[in-house]
């Protein structure tokens, strides 16, 4: 019978099948760690007295409450209080113990924990994959199946490797058509969780699939696929093709000579099947879209950037009444008003969804030569340590700081506002991060979410700004 | 993990849609290493104003709600991080159930290993709960996992649904870590079959 490629993936990691009275067993190629999600878990280990199964499809990183700041005199980042660098000294004792590699914080592989993956070449088509994080749903770009779990699933992995999961469904998201100049993955992403809403893939595993999708680099792939979440689905899945194996292909972890050969043409039968049924189907046509950007506070609350707040009056549903109203009032925003135009005082560039060297290029390309606004304070944070040395070496860095903006050691930083970096109460920022919920970038904070273009162009003019006339204007 | 037992409690309600996990607990109280002292910081940004001083007019600070053991949330509760701290500072705050017409599958799964059940209701339910517990801080229902019921002040019995293994865990005071060691051979089996796809501990050599 036909076959989607989630089902193929799935299947072939079946331990045990599900029956009427317990989820499947799933086997899982590669847990990634990180600091703030697996405490918990080790504490558990020890004193159950159990070991880490399989140390060689295990690695951790320190990621989320490590600092950005430059490095000191002495070459060393300087971690934010006790707690954290308790957090970060527990990771690190708990991963000699146990045997699990370790990119430790400054070092030379070190980044958030979705970067590193498939920068190091271990993110490979038609693998499980999980961690302890919501957006391990990224790797999905690659056609792997990867989810986020909890820290007692984080624990279940670390002493099995295998997870009790039931089935979920699956929903086809189909993109077709030609992106606009101007227009990138993350509008794609913002796009399709405005129209199903926070909550519409929930129960889900999407596969993004249409031409808009195809023409897209691994890291617009990856910017779509790590949203996944944002619109509640479990997972995001893109079939891997010709694009998947050259992004793999030569790094670290990848297989090389004859083994490369044998998993590229296993990696070629993975595709959904013709004819293969999903639960549901969800279309967009990307000659139609727009810079999108959010207004509220989630994810699902985004427009068309030349677009008007929405009024809380024209909804009638009472819960989202409500919804919109206390978002509106959070965000210090009126209805009907515009965003274009609004005053920002931060902009971010940076985080899973949009820290890759594609995105700092992108956003070099377009800030060269022009200065941040004053006023405007913006922090371009790279995903890696790799990619911020790959950035150096292509002199973007300069590129950056000539124009006024900070140029950051790699981590999460603002995305999570527990490393130090975070707003202020009732400051503005426009964020390539993927949520805008209250206070994630800062207690009081108020997050308008947007691609690495529309963060660029805001921080030139200090006010939202459609990247789309920046761009007409870069090529005149 | 302690048997779940049925319970009748006072049910307290926050009817806003879409909670997610960073309001249940804010980023900045993940640093801690274990589970403790997490049920003060729950809601912290919804409770307390920014010199540390209680809302007076946040539900959960107000008296007449204290003890509340079932909170009602919007539809989609729980939605947006991973964070097992989220169900940790709910129950650290004394729920052991929340009620909703949906959750977000990570809480869930989350809760449901901790011991916090999500009781999933229609939507006509959820609303009558939510006017109930606004109208009467006394309100209470009775939550009886066994039969997978909620009763109601009235006395109607409302079935919500949980799955098997989850109720098979919450009922005997199991965890899944002691059934997936028990799976041992049929593990071994599989790495025996099926080839490894990554090695961390080696990059592979050009
Ligand atoms: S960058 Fe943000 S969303 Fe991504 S892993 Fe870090 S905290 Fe989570």
């Amino acid at each position: 019978m036909a076959q989607t490629l989630f089902e193929k993936v799935w299947n072939q990691h079946l331990v045990k099948p599900q029956t009427a009275d317990t989820p499947a067993v799933l086997y899982i190629d590669l847990h990634l760690v990180h600091e703030v999600t697996s405490p918990q878990a080790f504490t558990v280990l020890r004193e159950r007295g159990l070991k880490v199964r399989r140390p060689d499809r295990t690695l951790a990183t320190m990621d989320h409450s490590t600092p950005t700041t430059p490095r000191n005199a002495q070459g060393v980042i300087p971690v934010l209080d006790a707690q954290a660098l308790f957090q970060l000294d527990f990771l690190t004792k708990n991963c000699q113990e146990f045997g699990v590699p370790l990119y430790s914080l400054g070092t030379e592989n070190q980044g958030i924990v979705h970067v590193i993956g498939p920068e190091q070449g271990l993110t490979q088509p038609g693998m499980t994959i999980v961690c302890g994080d919501s957006h391990t749903s990224t790797h999905g770009a690659f056609g792997a199946l990867a989810f986020g779990i909890g820290t007692s699933e984080v624990g279940h992995v670390l002493a099995t490797q295998c997870l009790m999961q039931n089935v979920p469904q699956t929903m086809a998201v189909r993109v077709d058509g030609q992106l606009h100049e101007g227009v990138t993955a993350k509008d794609i992403i913002l796009a399709i969780i405005a129209k199903i809403g926070v909550g519409g893939g929930t129960g889900y595993v999407l596969e993004y699939m249409g031409s808009a999708i195809r023409g897209l680099s691994m890291e617009g792939r990856m910017t779509i696929c790590n949203m996944s979440i944002e619109g509640g689905a479990r997972a995001g899945m893109v079939a891997p093709d010709e694009t998947t194996f050259n992004y793999i292909a030569g790094r670290p972890f990848a297989p090389k000579g004859k083994a490369w050969d044998n998993a590229v043409a296993g990696w070629r039968k993975l595709p959904s099947d013709e004819g293969a049924i999903f639960d549901a189907e969800v279309v967009l046509n990307a000659d139609d879209l727009v810079p999108m950007i959010t207004y509220g506070t989630n994810p699902g609350m985004g427009m068309k950037i030349t677009d008007n707040v929405p009024n809380p009056a024209d909804l009638n549903d009472v819960s989202a009444k409500v919804a919109l109203d206390k978002a509106l009032n959070y965000m210090g925003l009126q209805p009907g008003q515009k965003l274009l135009g609004q005053p920002v005082n931060v902009v971010f560039v940076g985080s899973c969804t949009n820290s890759r060297i594609t995105d700092l290029r992108e956003a070099a390309k377009l800030i060269k030569g022009q200065k941040v606004a004053s006023g405007v304070r913006m922090m371009v944070v790279p995903g890696s340590q790799r990619v911020k040395a790959q950035a150096e070496a292509e002199g973007l860095h300069e590129i950056f700081r000539e124009a006024g903006a900070e140029w950051r050691e790699a981590g999460c930083s603002m995305c999570i506002a527990m490393n130090g970096d975070q707003l202020q109460p009732g400051e503005y920022a426009v964020s390539t991060s993927n949520r805008n919920f209250e206070g994630r970038q800062g207690k009081g904070g108020r997050t308008f979410l947007a691609s690495p273009l529309t963060a660029v162009a805001t921080a030139v003019n200090g006010v939202v700004t459609d990247p789309r006339l920046m761009v007409e204007r870069m090529k005149a | 993990m302690d048997k779940f037992q049925s319970f009748s409690g006072k049910v307290v309600a926050l009817p806003i849609n879409d909670i997610d996990t960073d309001q249940i607990i804010p980023a900045r109280y993940l640093k801690v290493t274990d589970k403790a002292g997490l049920g003060e910081a729950c809601f912290s940004d919804w409770r307390y104003n920014s010199d540390g001083s209680p809302k007076a007019d946040f539900v959960l600070n107000q008296p007449q709600h204290a003890g509340a053991e079932v909170l009602i949330g919007g539809h989609n509760f729980g939605c947006g991080s991973s964070r097992e701290h989220a169900p940790w500072a709910l129950m650290g705050a004394g729920f052991k159930a929340v009620i909703s017409t949906y959750f977000a599958d990570i809480f869930k799964n989350n809760a449901l290993k901790n011991g916090l059940l999500p009781v999933i209701v229609d939507e006509e339910t959820h609303k009558q709960l939510i006017s109930l517990a606004e109208e009467d801080p006394n309100t209470q229902v009775s939550v009886d996992l066994e039969s997978q019921q909620v009763t109601l002040p009235d006395g109607r019995k409302v079935t919500f649904p949980v799955d098997p293994f989850s109720k098979y865990c919450l009922l005997q005071g199991v965890d899944q870590m002691g059934f997936l060691l028990n799976l041992d051979p049929d593990i071994v089996k599989y790495e025996t079959e099926n080839g490894q796809r990554v090695n961390t501990l080696e990059p592979v050599e050009m």
